[in-house]
């Protein structure tokens, strides 16, 4: 029988939630990695039973754990204790938590610094994962976007990573400044019809596409419109949340930013506004409904100022025609005195019929709905905030 | 020389260790080399401690030892003879911080 496999990083662990197709009764994991902040853990579409986490702290720094079978047990991937740390030509094994920034001269422009707050140059420093993305066709190749902002790859299941550095070295990259969350590379898309097409995002550059398999990039943030940065429509500098892409229709773009939900019908070549009746278009995380296309859902927030949502409700709201006009989903969600925030990562669909729509909040609370987003119910209430949401659909 | 290494909770979890470490250093005791034998036996902790670029100290690590606060000396100075000795361990703290 079908059913569903939620994973959930928060501010103290990771934890995976499971049910049947009827999404009715939730088995919750004890916490994977007490104590740690997991800022994303994500499936491979090719072999569901391995997943990806980024494991951080501000005392021990970055560390990624894999799983191969789904999520019941977790091992650094690379040297297992006990055994040589170098091949046997010599080579060193695997460091899977060694991010280093390319600065080799075979990539045309090593790049050292990007701006600062307040403007000078400041150089290159890794922080964090923020976004795990695996292959959609190879389990031991996976993506990571990184903080500070840069996009990284491995294909040997985690062991070792390389950064793809034609994306801080297309010629912005020293003109990128950090949002107040820092500056992080946080949503890659991989385009299922064109495997030399990638997507991302970094705030607060903007979007970014290359379509050739990540040698080079180019921006596409033409139609942004942010008041925040000295020119409003800028190349670069705008502060893009999110984006989401439905896979059977890749050239169709969604995008949550700073403020102002846009959308793209020629894969971020331009973008035009569909915030449309949303009480306010400011927010984190968008996502696309499994099997419609057009039926994207957001999370409304005050301002970037609060964080919270309006009037102390927690809404969802859906557009069933592609933005512009929109419905509070609010049947099972709190309708008052509730002030917590969706982050950008903590919001996934599942493809069941019928599709569910999932998000968790920085209240710890982990929301599903298994009829598109009609009514609601908490699986969890009481977790540590939570950071990322992911699902996978299990046969 | 055997020395006697106290990890933080996350790091002996992560190390998959209990307790106390004894660590057979050779040559001279020191942070560097202390912690070279270290993440030659426990692999999984290189970059947890120091830097794996610049290999400094990261910022909310501590090394104490005998009483002392080591975090600053050269990561080439000789240890205390109480380490060296494996008389005292040396310490790897996590700093402290609320909330």
């Amino acid at each position: 029988m079908s059913g569903v496999r939620v994973l959930v990083g928060t501010r103290k662990g990771a934890f995976v939630l499971t049910s049947d197709a009827k999404r009715e009764r939730w088995d919750i994991s004890d916490p994977h990695f007490a104590g740690w902040e997991i800022y994303h853990l994500k499936g491979s579409p090719a072999e569901p039973n391995r997943l990806y986490a980024s494991q951080s702290s501000s005392w021990f720094g970055q560390i990624i754990q894999r799983s191969d079978d789904g999520g019941k047990t977790w091992h650094q991937p690379g040297t297992p204790p006990g055994e040589p740390i170098t091949a046997p030509d010599g080579t060193p094994k695997g460091e899977s938590n060694k991010f280093v920034y390319d600065t080799s001269s075979e990539t045309g422009k090593p790049l050292t610094t990007h701006q600062w707050y307040d403007g000078t140059a400041h150089p290159w420093e890794f922080k964090r994962v923020w976004h795990l993305e695996p292959s959609l066709t190879d389990p031991d190749t996976v993506y990571a976007g990184v903080e500070d902002a840069a996009l990284f790859r491995s294909t040997d299941g985690g062991k070792s990573w390389h950064e793809l550095p034609g994306l801080r070295g297309h010629g912005s990259g020293d003109k990128w400044a950090p949002g107040a969350g820092g500056m992080c590379l946080h949503t890659i898309l991989l385009d299922p019809s064109n495997q030399g097409r990638m997507f991302i995002a970094i705030s607060s550059a903007g979007a970014f596409r290359t379509d050739d398999g990540g040698k080079t990039w180019r921006p596409i943030n033409r139609g942004l419109h942010s008041l925040y940065i000295p020119d409003p429509t800028a190349e670069i500098g705008h502060c893009v949340h999110r984006i989401a892409m439905h896979p059977s229709r890749p050239g169709v773009l969604f995008m949550q930013k700073h403020w102002d939900v846009m959308r793209s019908d020629d894969a971020g070549d331009s973008w035009h506004e569909i915030s449309g009746n949303l009480p306010t278009d400011f927010g984190f995380p968008i996502e696309v409904h499994a099997h419609e296309p057009d039926t994207i859902y957001v999370v409304p927030i005050k301002s970037d100022s609060e964080h919270f949502p309006p009037d102390g409700k927690l809404r969802v709201y859906r557009s069933r025609t592609g933005g512009n006009e929109w419905e509070a989903l609010t049947k099972g969600l709190p309708q008052s005195d509730c002030y917590v925030n969706v982050l950008r990562d903590a919001m996934a669909v599942d493809s069941l019929d019928k599709c569910g729509v999932y998000f968790g909040t920085t209240g710890g609370q982990v929301y599903g709905s298994a009829d598109g987003g009609d009514s609601w119910a908490p699986i969890v209430r009481d977790l540590p905030a939570v950071v990322s949401v992911e699902v996978q659909t299990l046969p | 020389m055997m020395i006697r290494v106290t990890l933080p909770a996350h790091l002996r979890k992560l190390a998959q260790v209990d307790g106390e470490m004894k660590l057979d250093v050779e040559g001279q005791v020191t942070q560097r080399s202390v912690l070279d034998a270290l993440e030659a036996r426990y692999p999984m902790l290189r970059g947890t401690i120091r830097d794996h670029v610049t290999q400094k100290r990261r910022a909310f690590v501590r090394f104490f030892a005998c009483e002392q606060d080591l975090s600053h000396e050269s990561p080439d100075k000789p240890l205390p003879e109480a380490v060296a000795t494996g008389a005292e361990p040396f310490m790897v703290v996590g700093a402290i911080a609320g909330g």
